[in-house]
């Protein structure tokens, strides 16, 4: 009988490279790639270095949110406050500094304020069973209004004695590669090993897949709900930390539209929003997509205007991918 | 001493009484057929007995103690698993996933523990294996039978190697082939000693494998006799209330 036990353990219903050719990141991944080797042609500056490093510096910011959206995502849940939190982690990271305090408070301070905002989402979502949606439409005002009180409408520019030092952070480079892109790869490669060979990855799938059944068994669904909701925001603060760093200034209305920049990132990369599917690699390539086919527009001359068309075609179309994969396979 | 006793079992939530003196037992190999009408109190009484709520009176008797479930895990740990009527998996995760939630198989590298998908494959390949299933591991249960699907809720029982198994409705939404495998999957755990209550409607299924049977009506047991000693008719009488006790 071990004999049938070995064999049938290996057994699977499709090999790695039909897993890998059924994923959506992987098509993202080749519309991504046609997409460069079209600019190629139209475009002598599309592959430079320079361009290189304005692109994934660009994305980074979005793709690091979108991280933590597609962990949300997952449990079926959805976070709209993130640009709003990246405007109130900003302004309070810019407060930090303006007062005179080191580099890395402002970073906590930045960070912390992310998790706080992620902490209260999650406990209401989690706690008092309130909708994802609303809980965190009501951040998105909340956290706005509390960034233009807190900057009292002025835009915070004078950074303290580690002005020079936070400004490298988030808009320097490391051999011509972006700190925020790095930042991004990092983070991708802990959330796609987390997703995968930790409880908690399992769970937040589990989740997302029959909330009940992860109840019934032992799941503590709660907490892992609130644990989504924090790490959204612990990465809409980092992304904020980079982002006043990059920009040498915080202003209360950084971040503006970003929720709906990364959930699109999140979905174009294979998070569904009925819960239970999406991944790391997913936000990642998403995000780039989106800001290729700006940096693509702009290059080839086309009015700038014409963005949000395209990128909104994108995400039909990913969703649409994803419904007949999942008739295919379902 | 039994393995498991209900005894004097009663629930009422406000005025109006679900479980009215509810006694019933089992022993370690037996499979006891609970039957009854909607509304009879049988999900009550499971509920009661899988730790979801607690008695309003009455006590539970595991291997001749006392116990009190507190919450489904505590149920579980304490050896009474239940296999609910939508078997509570997740779609998109694997078989060997589904059957390891929530208690998942970890290795230790320095400080840090990981998933051990390795030792999870084996282990739910090796009870599927003993479950006589052809169920794999690796498939996604969205893709799988609801005999295939079955096999993996039951084997999820297997893992704590309970005393008890609670099977609500199995056999209520599979087709004909996919019940004969249930009822063998219900042999099985009955071969190694396991006590199954099995609650269901079918009366066949229930007649195939059951060795005991009770049948509840309006909050109370009304028959509790071996299964050779009646019938169909005689159960359906039961249920109906044509007949009133047994």
């Amino acid at each position: 009988m071990s004999m049938v036990v070995e064999e049938v353990t290996r057994l699977r219903e499709q090999g790695p490279l039909r897993w890998v050719v059924s994923s959506q990141p992987f098509w993202v991944t080749v519309a991504l790639l046609i997409i460069c080797l079209v600019m190629k042609h139209v475009s002598n500056v599309f592959f430079t270095d320079d361009n290189f490093f304005n692109v994934t510096r660009n994305f980074s910011f979005i793709g690091i949110i979108a991280l933590g959206m597609t962990a949300v995502i997952i449990t079926r849940g959805i976070d709209l406050s993130v640009g709003s939190i990246v405007g109130l982690a900003g302004i309070v990271a810019g407060l930090a500094l303006n007062a005179g305090y080191s580099w890395w408070v402002g970073i906590l301070a930045g960070c912390g304020t992310g998790l706080l905002c992620g902490l209260v989402n999650g406990v209401l979502i989690a706690y008092l069973n309130l909708s994802s949606f609303i809980v965190t439409l009501g951040m998105f005002a909340v956290a706005r209004s509390l960034a233009q009180v807190f900057s009292e409408n002025h835009m915070i520019y004078q950074f303290g004695p580690d002005e020079k030092l936070f400004i490298d952070i988030g808009g320097g480079m490391v051999s011509g590669i972006a700190n925020t892109f790095i930042v991004l790869v990092v983070l991708m490669v802990v959330f796609m090993f987390a997703f995968r060979f930790t409880t908690w990855g399992r769970w937040v799938y589990a989740i997302g897949g029959n909330e009940q059944a992860a109840r019934l068994t032992g799941v503590p669904v709660n907490r892992i709900k609130v644990s989504v909701y924090m790490l959204s925001g612990l990465m809409s603060g980092i992304s904020a930390v980079l982002l006043v760093g990059w920009q040498g200034a915080a202003i209360n209305a950084m971040g503006t539209g970003y929720e709906l920049r990364a959930i699109a990132s999140a979905v174009i990369g294979g998070a569904d929003l009925m819960g239970g599917a999406g991944g790391g690699y997913g936000a990642f390539i998403g995000a780039a997509l989106i800001e290729v086919i700006r940096n693509s527009l702009l290059l080839a001359g086309v009015d700038a205007n014409w963005e949000g068309t395209f990128v909104g075609l994108f995400i039909v179309f990913a969703v649409l991918l994803s419904k007949f994969r999942g008739m295919r396979s379902g | 001493m039994r393995l498991f006793e209900l005894h004097n079992i009663s629930k009422n939530f406000g005025a109006i009484q679900a479980l009215n003196g509810v006694d019933l037992k089992i022993d370690a190999g037996e499979v006891l057929g609970l039957m009854g009408d909607n509304g009879a109190g049988k999900s009550t009484l499971i509920k009661i007995m899988a730790g979801n709520f607690p008695p309003s009176s009455g006590e539970i008797r595991l291997k001749g103690d006392k116990v009190e479930f507190h919450n489904p895990v505590d149920a579980r740990r304490k050896g009474v698993e239940v296999v609910y009527q939508d078997l509570a998996l997740c779609d998109n995760l694997t078989a060997a996933e589904n059957v390891f939630l929530g208690r998942e198989a970890k290795m230790r590298i320095g400080p840090f523990r990981f998933i051990d998908y390795a030792a999870m494959f084996r282990e739910a390949a090796r009870h599927f294996a003993e479950l006589n299933s052809e169920t794999r591991p690796r498939d996604l249960v969205r893709q799988m039978s609801g005999g295939q699907r079955q096999a993996v809720a039951i084997a999820r029982t297997r893992l704590s190697n309970p005393d008890i198994v609670l099977m609500d409705e199995p056999t209520a939404a599979i087709s004909v082939r996919q019940v004969a495998q249930v009822l063998d999957l219900i042999r099985k755990l009955r071969d190694q000693g396991i006590a199954v209550i099995l609650i269901s409607h079918r009366m066949p299924d229930v007649f195939a494998v059951c060795d005991h049977i009770s049948v509840m009506r309006r909050g109370k047991v009304v028959a509790d006799k071996p299964i050779a000693q009646t019938s169909p008719e005689e159960v359906t009488g039961l249920i109906t209330g044509a007949i009133e006790s047994a």
